[in-house]
């Protein structure tokens, strides 16, 4: 009697089994599907996001902090001017200990004057004081759970089957509830639109085959950006990946940003 | 040059202390006063529903001479709740869709619901189950406009047979005891809205709803003291000591809980010291020295618990007119210190960077949407609707325990 029970749940667990592996790719589909007829993302048409997955890489090593991605990407998005960025620079100084004091390092001084557009003035503190000092490229942290997403009330804010998490500006009801939950500082409330905005990756080019601007004006390739799913021979993405131990900030909140950064230091957050 | 001139702007601005992120470098706070009447309003109402629940569901009959006042007062700060939420909106015109295609994983898609079925299911409800007999009874005394609306608050039911009006009753006191895991809920919710963020540290806090939930009755049930005693002031009719005693003993008991629950989430901060418990030392000690330590734990908690707490003791050894006083003034000192708490929370939590590296300052401007003006307007707002409320439903004397101890005895 008992193992008719056992075998009839066992044929129950594998049939729910099997029809969540069928149903699981076709809800998927759905979904993108749904989301391509009644969202506004400005893809290219016939783009298929099911079929990418786009990510970005930050190599704080190379970074010269010429700021000309911040530059590219307020004029392709065009982000209003003033203290709005969709990506940004910033510099770290971390000076090197008072003597005597017995401690490891001096203080850390971070600036990001617009955003690291036009450069950055003399550091503060003489040459000679400084222990290290490094530029951090910031954008949206693609994160796995975005707390973004998870708090918008109509969902405006989504996570696109490519990776990307995107804004629809046409249903966004500008409340700014993502902008509190964001833990990166990477989305501002538009003052023309009065909807939140952020980095999108450049949604309208990379649906259309081209890299974000930031990338594409990048002089030393310090930001490397690749799709997971349809890796080039030699892509930079994987050899980024596989050259390097990476860091993700603020990891404690569990976000689980995919947006990793080599190169750089625990100061940075 | 041009960089120049832009970093010196940049680095002229008064606003900042430290390292922002660019983002958060804006004149103003994102959510600023507007967001501070919210949860202060929401909170007022959710407090005195559960004072006007004590008459109904825990019988503390002393206090039915402030039960249609409560309740009023509740519907009117009700109605008002969701105006500064709306205004503050980017987009207004999008607002239905909050409730029309909610998010449910967010806190706030769940506001529309919340405040939908409290205002239609709880307090709409038992208002009208209360007040339906003496609409009945109003429209056959009165004459012109006033008999129209209130034959039209009827909603064409004038059965007034005992069996029916005992109904009223009956389904009056079920929604009482809905409305009280009703209220909580309401006030609770805006609480996580808060708590729920968990990146800035000042907001993302478990007791989060807890906190509001106590501040809320505090700042409700000092809101009837104080209106209670504004109206019988008005109107130069005296106090119901009897009645005005229990309320600042329910207002004493909640008080006390609430500087309890507050006070175990600083000594979990203080103690636990996590990452950002720096800027927020900081915060506490410069940025919010005012309405923190002076507005919201010194006048608003610590000296009415004093007063309230002295007479708890002293009652009886302490004149009347001096323990008026005393009443009042513990009312008036909390319903600004929790005023206060509400912009400790709200710009607070924004008053400092996410980077944690940088402080902000906010300075409010008098005209905007966002000014002081507003504010006052939108806070004058729920008064204005309670007095047109007290004139057409509160018309009569209020009522006095001795009164209401008459009326038990003819009924027995």
């Amino acid at each position: 009697m008992s193992r008719n029970v056992s075998r009839r749940n066992l044929l129950a667990k594998i049939g729910a089994a099997l029809a969540g592996v069928l149903v699981a790719p076709v809800a998927r589909t759905a979904k993108a599907a749904v989301q391509k007829v009644f969202v506004s993302t400005g893809a290219a048409k016939g783009y298929d996001p099911t079929k990418h997955r786009w990510v970005m890489a930050i190599d704080a090593n190379r970074c010269i902090g010429c700021g000309l991605c911040a530059e590219a990407c307020k004029k392709e998005n065009h982000v209003p001017e003033g203290p709005y960025f969709r990506t940004w620079v910033e510099r770290y100084i971390i000076t090197k200990p008072a003597p005597g004091s017995g401690a490891a390092r001096g203080e850390t001084l971070v600036d990001c004057p617009s955003g690291g557009m036009h450069g950055y003035p003399e550091p503060a503190v003489p040459k000679e004081e400084i222990q290290h000092s490094f530029f951090v490229p910031k954008l949206c942290n693609l994160c796995e759970h975005s707390p973004c997403v998870q708090v918008c009330p109509v969902g405006a804010t989504f996570d696109a089957p490519d990776g990307a998490v995107l804004i629809d500006p046409k249903y966004c009801i500008g409340c700014g509830f993502c902008i509190q939950a964001c833990p990166y500082g990477c989305r501002f409330l538009s003052p023309i639109t009065k909807t939140a905005e952020k980095c999108t990756l450049c949604y309208h080019r990379i649906t259309r085959g081209l890299k974000p601007a930031c990338v594409e004006v990048c002089p030393t390739q310090a930001r490397v950006f690749g799709d997971l799913k349809n890796p080039a021979p030699e892509d930079p993405i994987r050899q980024f990946y596989e050259n390097n131990k990476v860091q993700a900030l603020k990891p404690h909140l569990g976000t689980e940003p995919r947006v990793f950064y080599a190169g750089i230091d625990k100061e940075v957050r | 040059m041009s960089g120049e001139i832009t970093n010196y702007v940049f680095e002229a601005m008064p606003h900042f202390e430290g390292y922002v992120y660019p983002n958060e470098a804006t004149p103003q706070p994102l959510w600023s006063i507007l967001i501070v009447l919210y949860p202060y309003i929401t909170g007022l109402v959710a407090g005195a529903f559960i004072m006007a629940s004590l008459v109904r569901v825990f019988n503390v009959r002393a206090l039915e001479p402030v039960y249609r006042l409560s309740m009023l007062t509740a519907f009117a700060f009700l109605l008002c709740a969701p105006l500064p939420l709306l205004f503050h909106l980017g987009h207004p015109e999008r607002c239905l869709e909050v409730m029309m295609t909610p998010h449910l994983t967010s806190p706030m898609a769940i506001f529309g619901f919340v405040y939908a079925w409290y205002l239609m299911a709880v307090l709409l409800l038992e208002l009208w189950f209360d007040y339906r007999r003496d609409f009945v009874e109003w429209s056959n005394r009165t004459s012109g406009l006033k008999t129209v609306l209130y034959r039209l608050f009827t909603v064409g039911v004038t059965d007034v047979s005992e069996p029916s009006v005992k109904l009223d009753h009956k389904l009056g006191h079920i929604l009482s005891i809905v409305g009280i895991p009703s209220a909580f809920l309401l006030h609770g919710y805006v609480g996580f809205i808060f708590g729920s963020v968990k990146a800035n540290p000042w907001w993302g806090n478990v007791l989060m709803p807890i906190i509001f939930i106590m501040s809320a009755m505090v700042s409700g049930i000092a809101l009837c003291v104080f209106n209670y005693m504004v109206l019988n002031w008005v109107r130069r009719k005296t106090i119901d000591m009897k009645c005005l005693d229990v309320m600042c003993m329910f207002l004493f008991y909640a008080l006390v809980m609430d500087a309890a629950i507050e006070g175990l989430d600083w000594i979990h901060r203080v103690y636990s010291a996590e990452e950002g418990f720096q800027v927020m030392q900081y915060m506490a000690r410069e940025k919010l020295f005012y309405t923190l330590n002076v507005g919201q734990a010194t006048l608003g908690t610590v000296v009415p618990l004093l007063l309230l707490g002295l007479l708890q003791l002293l009652r009886k050894r302490v004149p009347e007119l001096a323990r008026r006083r005393m009443y009042f003034s513990s009312a008036v000192l909390v319903i600004c210190g929790v005023l206060a708490m509400r912009w400790n929370v709200v710009i607070g939590g924004q008053l400092f960077s996410k980077s944690l590296r940088g402080v902000m300052s906010y300075k409010m401007e008098f005209a905007g949407l966002e000014g002081w003006f507003m504010g006052a307007v939108l806070l004058a707002l729920p008064f204005i609707l309670l007095i047109v409320m007290i004139k057409l439903f509160l018309s009569e004397q209020l009522p006095t325990s001795a009164s209401l101890e008459a009326r038990d005895v003819a009924a027995k």
